[in-house]
């Protein structure tokens, strides 16, 4: 071997080794010490209050607890594009859930979403988010979930293909798309606003559902809030590309996450039902933090945006049916299956609400409006909540199809939706799967302040 | 005219395209059991099953029923030869007032017949869309339960909605 031979591959061997030592870096982290399960009574109470709250707004339970089965202990199947991921056991049980993982390993797992073994998670678990949630929220929740009930629930196998099956393609994906760092404040922003985008922006990860994914799943950042997908529903956009006939305001935002409903804007459901009802149980002003904040996004809104929702305002007052003729069956079934209801003038939430104003007729694609028609509103379980008969077992896909068709041209001025046969069949299909898997409810209370009186 | 085939007998009625089910069941053929009860379907009194699932029929369209097969509770058995469901609500004395049980049995059938032993959860899931405020809710969960094993001994087939299909 000449000199100079040996020196090339003496170079390749340093760049191999390099590299692979890099990639180690990358891909390797650390088991962190088991501890033995520190039981409940040794959390301070005041701390345990303040991680529930924080619970809350984080919506954990959505995702780490499924229907009829017991509270964080995971199984919940959360479809992806790159196959389905089952929620994990989050309940303190010592074999099955993370009841021997330190605080520092719960941080580790929020900020960087590795687990205690030094697994990389799927960021099905927010993770973008929650390396914006403080030290100090942090030990509150980790508080909150120790001493919740332990169940042992083992955890069921995703369904990916290859590649996304492997882990270390996860610590890829961080390197391209997780920023680390605690949320830092804006000082020309008052301390509410600062506090909702701290919420937002974090624990409540609200851009996990209404911001667009890239193909490889991350939130676009360029994009944030112009509406994204989850659980074959539209999560509307909420900036200045929001559909909703009356823009919102801070004060309607305050009234609608709190209570669920909002006399202009309709009543939560889907996913979203469950946020609301969620955020019903914490302090106000953590949701009047939020209201703002997410204002702050929406913006002002134009004059001419403004005129459209006074019109819109003004075309659910006035009771005029105007409205094409050329959808006879759309119209038929609009006044004797929607029409009692939706054009009764009763108030929210137990009136539906005048379809002028409502986001599913004006939305990017009907999704939202073939879930809410087929599958309607189910009540919640001992509680007084607004409800809708599903229609699913009286239409057929061209007669729903005809109907929100008729939707769509009498109550916006948007153009026609392409595809809406498709979308009720996949709606079909979709929500009868998920209505079987997704923890309850889907449905907001109608006074979610009742809930801790007899 | 349109013809509505209910409990296996062709109907000529004449009734508009957006006139609700109910109506014409109750004023037209004169088959009283669905009842009216609040015409918003929040109560689940005027269900009945329609090609094999439960509806609503105070807001279902009648255009929304061409070509397909209507069966009320007078289809299911009479006074005389009872269907394993209204038999079963009988012995179990489920109905106190009885105006919502002629809907509740209508979607317990509709339960029973793609789903031949339910569990006691399944049974409330389905029959949630249902209001009964004489509260004899634990005698219809019997009466449903004694029902399934009814149709599972019983020749269930005896019903009309057998003999429609």
């Amino acid at each position: 071997m000449t000199g100079s031979s040996r020196l090339v591959a003496g170079i390749v061997a340093v760049v191999l080794l390099g590299g692979a030592a890099a990639a180690f870096a990358i891909v390797w982290r650390p088991a962190i010490a088991a501890v033995e399960p520190a039981g409940p009574l040794s959390f301070d109470a005041a701390l345990v209050k303040r991680g529930r709250d924080l619970a809350a707004i984080g919506n954990c339970n959505n995702c780490h607890t499924m229907r009829g089965g017991r509270n964080f202990a995971g199984g919940l199947p959360v479809p992806t594009p790159f196959g389905t991921i089952f929620s994990s056991n989050i309940t303190p049980d010592a074999e099955t859930g993370i009841g021997r993982w330190s605080e520092a390993a719960f941080r580790r797992a929020m900020r960087s979403g590795v687990s205690r073994e030094g697994q990389h998670l799927y960021p099905t678990f927010p993770y973008d988010h929650f390396t914006n949630v403080s030290d100090e929220d942090d030990r509150a929740l980790y508080a909150f979930l120790m001493t919740r009930q332990p169940v042992r629930a083992p955890a069921r196998e995703n369904q990916l293909s290859f590649p996304f099956n492997q882990r270390f393609a996860i610590a890829g994906w961080k390197l391209l798309f997780l920023r680390h760092g605690t949320y830092q404040p804006d000082p020309s922003q008052s301390a509410e606003w600062n506090r909702g985008a701290y919420l937002v922006e974090g624990l409540a990860h609200c851009g996990a559902c209404h911001t667009p994914r890239n193909a490889l799943g991350a939130e676009r950042n360029s994009a944030q809030f112009a509406g994204g997908d989850v659980d074959n529903w539209h999560a509307y956009a909420l900036n200045d590309q929001s559909h909703a006939p009356v823009p919102w305001d801070a004060d309607a935002l305050f009234a609608y996450l709190r209570d669920g409903w909002h006399p202009d804007h309709g009543t939560a459901r889907g996913p979203m039902a469950e946020v609301v009802s969620n955020l019903s149980s914490v302090p106000p002003s953590d949701v009047r933090a939020i209201a703002v904040y997410m204002a702050g996004v929406s913006g002002t809104p134009a004059p001419d945006r403004k005129r459209q929702g006074e019109a819109a305002l003004e075309q659910a007052r006035s009771s005029s049916i105007q409205g094409s003729q050329a959808n006879a069956a759309g119209a038929s079934i609009y006044a004797a299956a929607c029409a009692s209801c939706h054009a009764s003038g009763r108030p929210l939430p137990y009136g539906g609400i005048n379809l002028a104003l409502s986001t599913a007729i004006t939305g990017p694609d009907p999704r939202n409006l073939a879930n809410i028609v087929l599958s309607g509103v189910q009540a919640v379980e001992g509680e007084r909540s607004p409800i809708m008969p599903g229609f699913a077992a009286s239409m057929t896909d061209a007669q729903a199809s005809a109907l929100l068709g008729y939707l769509r041209a009498r109550f916006s001025n948007q153009p026609p939706w392409s595809g809406v046969e498709k979308t009720v069949q996949d709606a079909r299909r979709a929500q009868t799967a998920f209505l079987l898997t997704s923890s309850a409810p889907r449905n907001a209370p109608a006074d979610p302040q009742q809930r801790d009186k007899p | 005219m349109m013809t509505l085939k209910v409990n296996g007998r062709e109907h000529q009625v004449d009734a508009e395209a957006d006139t609700p089910l109910l109506y014409v069941l109750r004023e037209d053929i004169k088959l009283n059991a669905a009842k009216f009860g609040c015409g918003l379907g929040q109560c689940g009194a005027c269900t009945v099953i329609v090609d094999g699932k439960a509806v609503l029929s105070c807001v279902t369209p009648m255009i929304l029923l061409e070509g397909k097969q209507v069966t009320t509770l007078e289809g299911l058995g009479t006074v005389s030869e009872p269907a394993p469901i209204q038999r079963a609500f009988m012995e179990e004395q489920a109905a106190q007032c009885g105006y919502c049980i002629a809907g509740i049995m209508m979607r317990a059938q509709a339960l029973l017949q793609r789903n031949s032993r339910p569990t006691d959860e399944q049974i409330r899931s389905e029959l949630e869309p249902h209001l009964c405020r004489c509260g004899t809710h634990m005698r219809i969960l019997r009466a449903v339960r004694r029902a399934a094993r009814l149709m599972d001994t019983a020749d269930a087939s005896s019903t009309a909605e057998g003999r429609a299909r």
